[in-house]
């Protein structure tokens, strides 16, 4: 069966407070999972006070602010600071968003909690392994499959047909929706995810591709396409706004259109 | 879930694992039908509630009467067959993505099979013995 527990050496054990900082007249309370697979311990929550007249805005920019003038131990994965490289997606205050872009101010009441996207194995503190993840990509084979001969300039596209990739190009794979998703959740090892299915059907929407049918062959499957229940937490958790519901809604019409 | 707690790692190759066996190049069909059944079991229910609050507190006989009309007897088997097909459908999707031992896994979805069809042929010879019987 599914496993709704945590395992015994995942379980959260207290963890540390670190201690306000000094001369500050203004702390924000940020509660932060940590776990190091060097120390054999549980995961822990530790407790930080960020300075927020030192700081900038952003969860990002406490959490860096943090491992600069705290705890220079604390590990996550950060790189263009505005929403574009997808790599500082964690779960703050209970939604997985990026960091770089949600306000330490929009998170209500109390601590700034954040922990790393969930049901995924950790690496260390808030970086998951995002190996599974990223060969579900590949397994779509996200580029242009053509047989016509190569035309001299560029494949052209008309604007009507460029269209239909909005919506779907601006996907970062950050990971926040696959990992928001229950039914990815309960079955990752089959089901693509979302992020991966979003994906699929860019190409498959894509005019000028030519292996669409091919591209269907290989997503119809009860598990790579179906476990899709429309749950709608992947709409909910994109920070670019993005629909992959939509997305996997409209590849299983072409499915059906195909059919009948 | 820490790294440690992952199963014990094969030397496949991620992309390896993801491809596994490849697509069954199957569940639209299922999909379909449970879309189709759906909407049948919408466009149904008004006619069985009416027959069912006919039949409220009535007798054997008068439901027989009822019954022994044929548009009744018919609307009443449609809808039992849309809603065995559906529940087959909905209970495998559940048994899919919660059962995870592949042993148990097939032995559920034999069973829900045997249920669904169970209960659909014993609700139809039940309105049909009803509907001839007058």
């Amino acid at each position: 069966m599914v496993e709704f527990a945590l395992p015994k050496n995942s379980k959260i054990t207290g963890g540390k407070t670190w201690p306000k900082p000094a001369g500050a007249t203004e702390v924000r309370e940020f509660k932060v999972y940590r776990w190091n697979p060097d120390d054999g311990k549980n995961p822990s929550v530790d407790t930080y006070y960020v300075d927020t007249h030192d700081c900038g805005p952003m969860v990002l920019d406490g959490l860096i602010w943090i491992k600069n003038n705290i705890d220079p131990s604390l590990t996550f994965r950060r790189s263009c600071r505005e929403g574009v490289c997808g790599s500082c997606a964690m779960n703050i205050d209970g939604q997985n968003t990026l960091a770089c872009t949600r306000s330490m101010h929009d998170v209500k009441d109390g601590a700034v909690k954040i922990n790393p996207l969930p049901h995924q194995p950790v690496v260390k503190d808030l970086v998951p392994d995002l190996t599974n993840f990223y060969a579900q990509y590949a397994s779509v084979e996200p580029w242009l499959k053509t047989t016509s001969p190569t035309p001299q300039k560029e494949w052209r596209q008309s604007h009507e047909d460029r269209e239909k990739l909005d919506g779907l190009y601006e996907c970062i794979l950050c990971a926040c929706c696959s990992t928001s998703c229950p039914s990815y959740w309960w079955n990752s090892d089959r089901y693509l995810g979302p992020a991966a299915l979003l994906q699929a059907n860019r190409w498959v929407s894509d005019s000028r591709d030519e292996a669409t049918g091919e591209r269907l062959d290989n997503l119809e499957d009860p598990f790579r396409l179906y476990r899709c229940h429309t749950i709608m937490n992947c709409a909910k958790a994109c920070p670019k706004g993005l629909n992959p519901a939509e997305a996997i809604a409209e590849l299983k019409l072409k499915m059906v259109e195909r059919q009948i | 879930m820490s790294t440690a707690d992952t199963p014990k790692r094969s030397m496949r190759t991620p992309l390896g694992r993801v491809r596994n066996l490849g697509a069954a190049h199957s569940g639209t069909s299922d999909f379909w039908r449970q879309r189709l059944t759906a909407v049948a079991m919408v466009l149904l229910m008004i006619p069985v509630v009416v027959v069912i609050m006919m039949l409220l507190g009535r007798n054997q006989a008068y439901a027989k009467q009822i019954l022994g009309s044929l548009p009744i007897a018919i609307i009443m088997v449609l809808f039992i067959i849309a809603s065995a097909w559906h529940m087959k459908i909905g209970m495998q999707v559940v048994i899919e993505d919660y059962v995870h031992n592949e042993k148990l896994k097939l032995a559920s979805i034999m069973l829900n099979n045997f249920f669904s069809i169970a209960v659909a042929l014993a609700s139809i010879y039940a309105i049909l013995q009803l509907s001839a019987g007058v």
